[in-house]
């Protein structure tokens, strides 16, 4: 079927911008660098004008944004693991650790066991900007659309809140604000990448967890950094969204995390189901052909 | 919760504090009540130009009398789930074959075309040419139009949708063709709804044929479908519309009333199992098992370099 493809390390879709195209750009969130200082979420929030997101104490760690919506574009995930030290997976890091154990076990009643090691993990997350885009595929309006960038981006002025794109995200990213019908998610800051700016979320980032740039660089960057981290120990450091032979044609914006996705809350497998939609029409036709054969079997029987 | 948050193994935590991966349809009502009535008014344009064609004008101007009712409240239903029911012309702003709604919007309005011209044909006695050629068009894209509903919910992440690609259009076809033969019995004469009675219970038994596939083929995922209210929901369809269907189908024959009451719970069985299928999605993407489960499965079987 004529779904939206773009390629990586390409013009974003030339053949449409023609000489307007530009870089594609994205994000690469390198978790092992987030800090869960939420200050991407708030820049977010102050730049693009979105709506606050109240909520309530969760008691799910430090996060009470809880996922991806309408008015929360970027999220920061926490998860708190216990699990053993180990020289070997987690730098070194632990043996000052494991020397700090020892000395509160020397100097008090308090017992440490080195199986108690912990972990916080910290993530980031956003809008993927998939290379091939469930909701830009399924939006009826064309409100959806990919912009010179290689990003996915909702017209505000033209969504009639039909809310299709919403169970079409396989990750649960674009969501439709109540009050307003209309369906909404991170746009990369469109605005200010016209402006040559980066996004409001990398800007704000302390640490470059969060790095934005031309998506070929930051593929490049993002496969040493990993190599860099196997190298000190961290044999967890893995790429998410970075093949462009996954199921939705590689992310603009991709991660670097330290455990399965799904621990974070992401899709380990993600698929883009427009690629089964062939498939899906045939048996819709065969099925029609079976409605057909059905009304007029039923006057084999006489007129009566 | 705090067992929750500090989980003992890192492999321990196949989610994030349990949270479904995916976000939920926020389609409400409306929209599996217009399964049920675009699907009704695709078969019975069908059914009218069957009739037509074989010779029986009473059932042929009852059943047309259908396809005009239940594709008159579809757009109705439509526009009144829009977020924005102001925009619903953007529906028709572009035509898109990636998007099954985009491609349903246009056979709807098609469709509705043909069925109104059709019926006002019909009813006037007017253009006698254009309004037989306005009811063999409506009759043809009526048949998509009872299907192609199942590609809309199909070609969305919801795994029990997804998964269920296959044998979705033979429910959604069905159950459209059960629900016609339902609704021109209960408003036809008896004596020349013979067709309809046999549509009713023929519809029902390939609707509940291709949900019992689907649910064997999909074995765990399909859990969504018997629990909750979702499974309410099924159980109290099947019910109805089997029992329906022999009522009408078998005893309806010579008794007008039991043909009639059968087909009332055809109808009514046939909207509860649309509605079951609406909320056993709904069900399926609120549990990141689902969603996580088949993707693990389907990298296990295809591991890649």
């Amino acid at each position: 079927m004529s779904h939206t493809v773009i390629q990586l390390d390409t013009n974003a879709s030339a053949d449409s911008y023609g000489a307007e195209a530009k870089q594609r750009v994205g994000f690469f969130t390198d978790t092992s660098l987030c800090i869960g200082c939420k200050a991407c979420e708030v820049a977010c929030k102050e730049w693009n004008g979105v709506p606050a997101s109240p909520g309530a104490f969760t008691g799910e760690s430090y996060d009470n944004t809880g996922a991806l919506g309408a008015n929360s574009w970027r999220h920061v995930a926490f998860i708190e693991q216990r699990r053993p030290l180990s020289v070997e997976e987690s730098g070194p890091g632990s043996l000052v650790h494991a020397a700090a154990l020892e000395d509160l076990r020397s100097r008090s009643a308090i017992q440490p066991r080195i199986e108690d090691g912990f972990r916080w993990l910290m993530s980031s997350d956003v809008c993927k900007h998939c290379s091939e885009a469930a909701c830009l595929d399924v939006c009826p309006t064309g409100a959806l659309f990919r912009t010179e960038f290689g990003t996915v981006v909702v017209q505000e002025d033209v969504c009639n809140g039909c809310g299709y794109c919403i169970p079409a995200c396989p990750f649960g990213v674009i969501d439709q604000r109540s009050d307003d019908g209309r369906a909404w998610k991170c746009t990369l800051c469109y605005d200010r990448l016209k402006d040559d700016q980066e996004p409001a979320c990398a800007q704000a980032c302390p640490t470059n967890s969060i790095q934005f740039g031309e998506h070929g660089a930051l593929r490049a960057r993002a496969r040493e950094r990993v190599k860099d981290l196997h190298d000190q120990g961290v044999l967890d450091a893995r790429l998410y969204g970075e093949d462009p032979g996954d199921g939705v044609g590689g992310f603009g914006a991709f991660f670097l995390l330290l455990d399965e996705p799904e621990v974070y809350g992401l899709p380990p497998d993600p698929l883009v189901t427009t690629r089964h939609l062939a498939e899906t029409w045939r048996a819709a036709g065969v099925a029609a052909v079976v409605v057909a054969g059905a009304i007029s079997s039923a006057f084999l029987g006489g007129r009566r | 919760m705090s067992t929750v948050a500090v989980p003992d193994t890192p492999h321990q935590p196949a989610s994030y504090y349990g949270r479904p991966v995916l976000k939920q349809p926020v389609w409400t009502w409306e929209i599996p009540l217009y399964f049920v009535s675009g699907g009704v008014s695709g078969a019975s344009a069908g059914l009218a130009f069957a009739a037509r064609m074989a010779g029986n004008g009473t059932l042929a101007k009852r059943a047309q009398l259908a396809a005009f009712g239940s594709i008159a409240v579809s757009p109705v239903l439509l526009i009144s789930d829009l977020g924005r029911p102001e925009r619903f012309l953007n529906m028709l702003r572009v035509f898109k074959p990636s998007s099954p709604m985009s491609v349903g919007s246009w056979l709807l309005a098609a469709n509705s075309a043909g069925t109104t011209i059709a019926t006002l044909g019909m009813l006037t006695g007017k253009a006698p040419r254009l309004t037989r050629a306005s009811g063999a068009a409506a009759a043809a894209l009526g048949m998509p139009l009872t299907t192609y509903t199942a590609v809309l919910i199909a070609n969305t992440a919801v795994p029990l949708w997804h998964e269920g690609r296959r044998e979705l259009p033979f429910v959604f076809g069905g159950s459209s063709a059960a629900g016609a033969g339902a609704l021109a019995t209960l408003i036809t004469p008896h004596e020349h709804a013979g067709p309809a009675r046999r549509l009713a219970a023929m519809g029902t038994v390939i609707e509940g044929a291709a949900s019992q596939v689907m649910e064997r083929r999909l074995g765990h995922l399909a859990e969504p479908m018997r629990t909750g209210q979702a499974g309410r929901l099924a159980w109290a369809a099947k019910i109805l519309a089997t029992s329906g269907a022999v009522l009408t189908g078998v005893l309806g024959a010579r008794r007008p009333r039991a043909a009639r009451a059968g087909a009332a719970m055809v109808l009514a069985g046939e909207i509860l199992e649309r509605w079951s299928v609406f909320r056993a999605g709904s069900q399926s993407a609120a549990d990141p098992a689902y969603t996580v489960g088949p993707q693990r499965a389907r990298q296990a079987a295809t591991p890649r370099a």
